[in-house]
């Protein structure tokens, strides 16, 4: 059986910050390889570097040496329009505390990384309704994200996330503001999207026992560098 | 992002702080309206002072009289002139050729000669000067008594006012009534036998009468031309003036300079072109034909250097009203970005390149500027109707007749509302370039 490509290849990846005379390693000589269609969960304490490397992979970030290639491409030499481009077509990122424009509907907010991509008009709202429906939100597509649960707000972050058909969706902290029961759904509907042949995910998160339940294999960070990588079971 | 996208964003965002963005556009708004009432009052007191002297016809006439010599080559002591080679007699063929010249509207002579009025029985001594029909439109009719002439031909006078308070005071009941015009008429005499060849024959003076009928009552005789400004009383048509062949002041002097040709010639012709901006070409062209020619062009390129000047100095009054509004714009956008920074990395994370970004705070400050000129347009214009309303009543009182001292043209407005945006996207280029630099990790950790 012949081994795919990985999706996701860090190399001696490190970031530090200049912070007066001292230097932070936020992220030290860290190697990892996530193949196509793996829903890694990258663990650690707060301040253990795991948000930071998982900004060096969406692009949002660049490292301070090593390198990070996704898709054959090495993130680290694009120019800061090509990781835009990047950012919009490869990649759907989902946040802790959501990141919905509050003043726009949830149609709104799912349709912003079309617009971004300049995706012809004709089609955006079927994509939109496309991506809402596979998070179970197509009835409340017209209400703005103040008037949705918690959990309701994460489902329209990850219809957002993938509107635009990436291959790699990250995830930072996902449940982190959810209770326990609405977390276990969004990690089951990640589980259910990566399904999709050639999802890869990436998520980060503090909670060790719902990562043992739902990724396929578990990367833990401390002190920027990466401690263990191994299946979970 | 596409335009219609990125004008959707911008006009979303705006809407969201309308309380600000709305004071920031009237700021703006009141900036273009002080740029554009000084600029709408400069261009009408522009407009007003040349169109009252282009109506004088003083700006678009030249004077022409021909280029003889007093003395006779030849004649008399040693002459102190030569003789001008191109010289040649202001005759009836030199008018139909200036008249044919490109952008002439019409070549006249001036017609002015003492004659006795009589009204009611009454002798009174009088002046009297032929106008031409373009006088009708100089404006010195405006507002006259009774009415302008019916046609060029017809046996009617208009008297100016003096003259008409000797005949009657009551000015209004000489309207319509009759006098007698007693003028004398030059007759050309046969050359005599034995005289120079190239000697006229002189002339007699024959009494004649000519009855008119009065139609009007002008404060001034308009500037006619040079040389006889409101000097003449007793106004007629100029055709019929000419027709009348009245002995004027100058016939004597022309008797006494030789004159090869039999045919009358003039003293001086007025001529008038179509525009003030003609009139050097027109009056080089009339030096070449072998005439003296004169215009007061010099007076009204001063008046233009002025207003230029005026201006400008209203320009930078205005301006500076504009220059307060661009630290408005300045200030609300740099706000907007510390409101919307985290937004701003939500739109880096979902692929927004710095351009777009960049973009959307350029348009927004576009659509503020947009706004803002035109109602600042709309406002000036306003200022300058209301300046002109407030100057109105006030000739009113005076019982002068109304004008209007500002005016607002399409390049005025379009340049307001042009000005207006180029100076908000000038104040946008700051917070745009600011937004579109901002490190999207640290703006999605901002709360």
């Amino acid at each position: 059986m012949t081994q795919l490509p990985p999706a996701i290849h860090l190399a001696s990846v490190s970031r530090h910050y200049v912070m007066g005379e001292s230097v932070i390693r936020a992220v030290h000589e860290v190697s990892l390889s996530v193949p196509s269609g793996e829903f890694l969960a990258l663990l650690g304490s707060s301040g253990s570097g795991k948000s930071t490397l998982l900004n060096l992979i969406a692009g949002l970030d660049r490292p301070s040496s090593g390198a990070v290639i996704a898709y054959g491409q090495d993130l680290s030499k694009m120019s800061s329009l090509e990781l835009a481009r990047y950012r919009r077509q490869a990649v759907g990122m989902v946040f802790q505390s959501f990141n919905l424009l509050p003043r726009m509907t949830l149609e709104e907010n799912v349709e912003l990384p079309l617009r971004l991509a300049e995706v012809d008009r004709s089609e955006r709202a079927a994509r939109v309704r496309e991506a809402l429906e596979r998070v179970k939100l197509e009835k409340r597509i017209g209400h703005r994200p103040s008037e949705l649960s918690g959990g309701e707000q994460q489902r329209t972050a990850i219809a957002r996330a993938l509107v635009n058909r990436p291959r790699i969706l990250l995830a930072d902290e996902p449940t982190g503001n959810l209770d326990s029961a609405t977390g276990e759904s969004i990690l089951t509907l990640l589980r259910e999207i990566q399904k999709n042949p050639g999802m890869t995910i990436v998520m980060v998160t503090h909670e060790r026992t719902l990562a043992e339940r739902f990724a396929d294999r578990l990367a833990v960070m401390g002190d920027g560098k990466l401690v263990s990588n191994g299946a979970p079971r | 992002m596409k335009v219609r996208d990125l004008s959707d964003l911008a006009f979303r965002n705006l809407r969201e702080a309308v309380l600000r963005n709305s004071l920031t556009t009237l700021g703006v708004a009141v900036g273009v309206a002080s740029l554009v009432a000084m600029l709408s009052l400069g261009v009408g007191l522009q407009q007003l002072a040349s169109s009252r002297l282009a109506k004088s016809g003083l700006f678009d006439s030249i004077f022409v009289t021909p280029k003889t010599n007093l003395r006779r080559p030849g004649g008399g002591p040693p002459a102190t002139r030569t003789p001008d080679a191109k010289a040649r007699p202001l005759d009836a063929d030199a008018r139909a050729e200036i008249s044919r010249l490109p952008n002439v509207i019409e070549v006249y002579p001036q017609i002015r000669f003492f004659t006795e009025v009589r009204y009611d029985g009454k002798p009174f001594a009088t002046m009297v000067a032929g106008m031409p029909e373009s006088s009708k439109a100089s404006g010195a009719f405006d507002g006259m008594q009774g009415s302008f002439f019916s046609s060029p031909n017809a046996d009617e006078a208009i008297l100016q006012a003096e003259f008409a308070k000797e005949l009657d005071p009551q000015t209004t009941s000489l309207i319509g009534k009759d006098l007698v015009l007693r003028y004398a008429e030059r007759q050309s005499l046969p050359a005599q036998p034995g005289d120079p060849a190239e000697s006229s024959g002189g002339f007699s003076v024959v009494p004649k009468e000519k009855h008119l009928r009065i139609m009007g009552v002008v404060e001034t005789e308009p500037a006619s031309g040079f040389g006889g400004f409101g000097t003449g009383r007793l106004l007629i048509p100029l055709p019929l003036a000419e027709t009348l062949r009245a002995a004027q002041v100058n016939d004597l002097r022309d008797i006494l300079r030789d004159s090869s040709s039999d045919k009358p010639a003039y003293s001086s012709l007025t001529v008038r072109v179509k525009s003030p901006s003609l009139v050097e070409n027109t009056e080089a062209k009339l030096k070449e034909l072998g005439f003296s020619a004169f215009s007061l062009l010099d007076a009204s390129k001063s008046l233009r250097i002025f207003f230029s000047v005026f201006d400008l100095l209203l320009g930078i009054f205005g301006s500076l009203a504009l220059a307060v509004a661009t630290l408005g714009i300045i200030n609300t956008l740099v706000m907007a970005i510390l409101e919307r920074r985290r937004e701003i990395g939500v739109l880096k994370a979902l692929g927004a390149a710095d351009r777009d970004v960049k973009e959307l705070f350029f348009v927004e400050a576009g659509v503020m500027g947009l706004f803002g000129g035109m109602l600042g347009t709309l406002l000036g214009w306003l200022i300058g109707r209301s300046l002109t309303l407030g100057t109105n009543l006030y000739l009113h009182r005076q019982n002068l007749p109304g004008v209007d001292i500002s005016s607002v043209p399409w390049w005025l407005v379009l340049g307001g509302i042009g000005f207006a945006v180029l100076v908000s996207l000038a104040a946008g280029l700051y917070p745009a370039s600011r937004a579109a630099r901002l490190d999207p990790v640290q703006a999605l950790r901002y709360e």
